[in-house]
């Protein structure tokens, strides 16, 4: 593997691509299942197509339990898919181990949501991106020149200060810069970020997204943003994609999906976001009748169109028919996956 | 204003004791009225939590409470200071007069007992004259009451969603009809959509049974929606108390307006933010004077040397906030 020369491919270049990824995960079976024929499955994802472009960000928005962090982890190879593929570069890719993934993983890398848990504890700083650089041959000829220049990248300076501490010297958002200084050390042409910063305390947050922002655009990196906040993705993300009960419901542009949502789910979660604009009190005033409940069960996923049974305005067909990706047509690239948008319904 | 139900005065929490000591809770002024929910917002490590459990003395051991008062006014009766009651005064004092929902509250549930059980159970403590009979039908009331259906009382906390086992904790707390109430970030653990679900049916409850309530987050974009005064802690003290609305339109404390601007925005222009440089003090090692300074972007000479008293500003609305820093001078410090 060279190393990948940097800003010299074109802006957008597809890197990473998923068409119709689809996780299933077997239930254990129990004992009165022994003589049937029942195999099932919790359907954690299920037809997910996703662009990674070059310099671009794309935040995938989504409950917990809706499947964001198995989208990541399919992208990341770190599951095996039941369906789809993954193609990088337009080239379909399946890896499970040895040198095959490790060419994958330096391309791919994977940032975690809990810097506390994804480094070790008993190694230094120093360990954990000498592996990185090493791993990856991209330790060149001066490792300890590419290490300093590595923790220069996140702003860990002076990075003498760093090198020799253990995880648990460093604050959380240090920890994190650590990771992301790790995952910088493989020279990846894609980011997976699930949930950079939900651990990490509020004031130090923006801080983080507005590094990997800022090496998004230096290192020309495509980046996938998992978050359940929808507002993050609004700041940080160019596209944005909205996920529930494992599907993809709507996508386009970040700032036409929060500013004009055209799905239920998406409506009902923009609603759901605190706004400081609507003092206390006013806040009852803005509509009863939102949808209620909670997400189905993945195990046995309502028929139709999954949000059917807490949708506000769903028609009879929504509970028999899956909706497909409908285009809404305000913006070029903003999709739903509603009957709503289709041109029949719209018709009548 | 309405009456005070809970004053804390001067209040210090500490854990451990001599050299080793950390000073969690710092001087502590704050006043909650009949009635009202107040946000008390701040980061990990702020104390927010420390003071809630130090209110309630449910501070577990090395925690400690090295001063103040808590004086509690019950809706009949004279005033009392909680910090002074006996083991068996605090029995009467906990659930009948002030409750807690605990962080992480969907994990605060027996997993062993059905829901009914853990209900009346609270009852069974508390108010020993009462009926089987009744004791089952209040569980089911209170139930009702945040919006589960009776037929799930012997469901067992493992049948339910994450967002009806908050609503049960929510449901104990409120049973014996408490004054006060403290949340612990209650809904940090659920997505928004059950998180908005909940809250607002805590204001509706609120605004039916007349509890005030003392809500711990760190999100202030949410407190700002549904608190009506908001506390900011830093470093275990307050920096700054104001109604919602003053602290979302013109916060006084730079730290305040940083933690504000730390949340994008869904609505409005998109602004580059900054977050604040830096991060959250280390109790151990406090910094001298104020212990934003070394994050603060306005710092100048008195901030390093000078700790700043939270005393009222000098603005028009300066009657119904108060602001501890160096620049803006106070006149009258409060809670002296």
């Amino acid at each position: 593997m060279t190393s990948i020369p940097e800003a010299k491919a074109p802006a957008d270049e597809v890197v990473l691509e998923a068409i119709g990824l689809t996780k299933h995960f077997p239930v254990r079976r129990q004992l009165r299942d022994l003589f049937s024929n029942r195999h099932d499955a919790v359907h954690a994802v299920d037809d997910v197509n996703l662009t990674l472009r070059r310099g671009q960000v794309v935040a995938l928005v989504g409950e917990s339990g809706s499947g964001k962090s198995t989208v990541a982890r399919l992208l990341a190879q770190l599951y095996p898919r039941t369906g789809g593929d993954i193609r990088l570069h337009g080239v379909s890719t399946k890896v499970k181990s040895g040198s095959a993934f490790r060419q994958y993983c330096a391309r791919v890398q994977m940032i975690f949501q809990d810097p506390f848990a994804s480094l070790n504890p008993v190694h230094t700083i120093r360990y954990h991106l000498e592996r990185s650089l090493q791993i990856h041959g991209n330790a060149g000829d001066d490792l300890e020149t590419a290490l300093h220049e590595l923790l220069e990248r996140v702003s860990l300076t002076p990075p003498e200060r760093y090198l020799d501490k253990f995880p648990h010297e460093l604050s959380g958002g240090q920890r994190q810069r650590v990771a992301i200084a790790r995952a910088l050390g493989a020279q990846p042409e894609a980011l997976l970020a699930d949930e950079p910063v939900s651990m990490l305390d509020v004031s130090i947050r923006l801080g983080v997204l507005n590094l990997l922002r800022d090496l998004k655009e230096r290192l020309n990196l495509a980046i996938l943003y998992i978050t359940h906040d929808i507002a993050s993705a609004r700041y940080f993300a160019d596209q944005t994609m909205v996920m529930y009960a494992g599907r993809m419901v709507e996508g386009g542009d970040s700032e036409t999906v929060t500013q004009s949502p055209a799905h239920p789910y998406t409506r009902l979660l923009i609603e759901s976001a605190p706004d400081p604009d609507r003092l206390a009190g006013a806040s009852e005033a803005a509509g009863e009748e939102r949808g209620n409940g909670e997400p189905p069960s993945l195990i046995h996923p309502p028929t139709g169109c999954r949000f059917h049974p807490r949708c506000p305005v769903a028609m009879p067909r929504c509970s028999t028919d899956l909706p497909v990706p409908l285009e809404i047509g305000d913006v070029p690239g903003h999709w739903a996956a509603c009957w709503l948008y289709d041109k029949a319904e719209v018709a009548s | 204003m309405s009456e005070p139900v809970l004053e804390i005065r001067n209040l210090n929490v500490g854990y451990g004791l001599g050299d080793q000591a950390v000073r969690a809770v710092r001087d502590v002024n704050l006043t909650l009225h009949r009635g009202e929910v107040l946000g008390l917002a701040g980061e990990s490590g702020s104390g927010k939590s420390t003071l809630a459990y130090g209110l309630t003395r449910l501070l577990p051991p090395p925690g400690v409470i090295t001063g103040g008062q808590v004086i509690y006014h019950p809706a009949d009766g004279p005033a009392y200071d909680v910090l002074g009651l006996s083991d068996r005064e605090l029995r009467e004092f906990r659930w009948n007069e002030t409750a807690i929902v605990f962080q992480g509250a969907m994990n605060s549930l027996n997993p062993v007992h059905k829901i009914s059980t853990q209900l009346t159970d609270v009852l069974r403590a508390h108010e020993p004259t009462m009926s089987e009979h009744s004791r089952n039908a209040r569980a089911r009331e209170m139930l009702k009451l945040v919006g589960i259906a009776a037929d799930r009382m012997d469901a067992y906390p493992h049948q339910l969603s994450g967002g009806m086992r908050q609503r049960v904790m929510i449901g104990m707390a409120l049973i014996l009809q408490p004054q006060v109430v403290i949340m612990d970030e209650p809904t940090t653990a659920l997505d928004v959509v059950m998180q908005r679900q909940i809250l607002r049916q805590l204001i509706e409850l609120r605004e039916r049974l007349g509890f005030s309530v003392i809500f711990i987050t760190h999100d202030l974009s949410l407190l700002v929606e549904f608190s009506n005064k908001i506390a900011i802690m830093y470093g275990g003290r307050i920096v700054e108390e104001a109604p919602a609305s003053a602290i979302y339109r013109d916060s006084l404390h730079p730290y305040s307006a940083g933690l504000l601007g730390s949340f994008p925005a869904l609505r409005g222009p998109r602004r580059e933010l900054t977050g604040i440089p830096g991060s959250p003090p280390d109790l151990k090692g406090m910094p001298t004077g104020c212990s934003f300074h070394p994050r603060c972007p306005k710092a100048f000479d008195p901030c390093a040397s000078n700790i700043p008293v939270l005393g009222r500003p000098d603005t028009p609305d300066g009657s119904t906030r108060s602001v501890a820093c160096w620049l803006h001078p106070t006149a009258q410090p409060v809670g002296l």
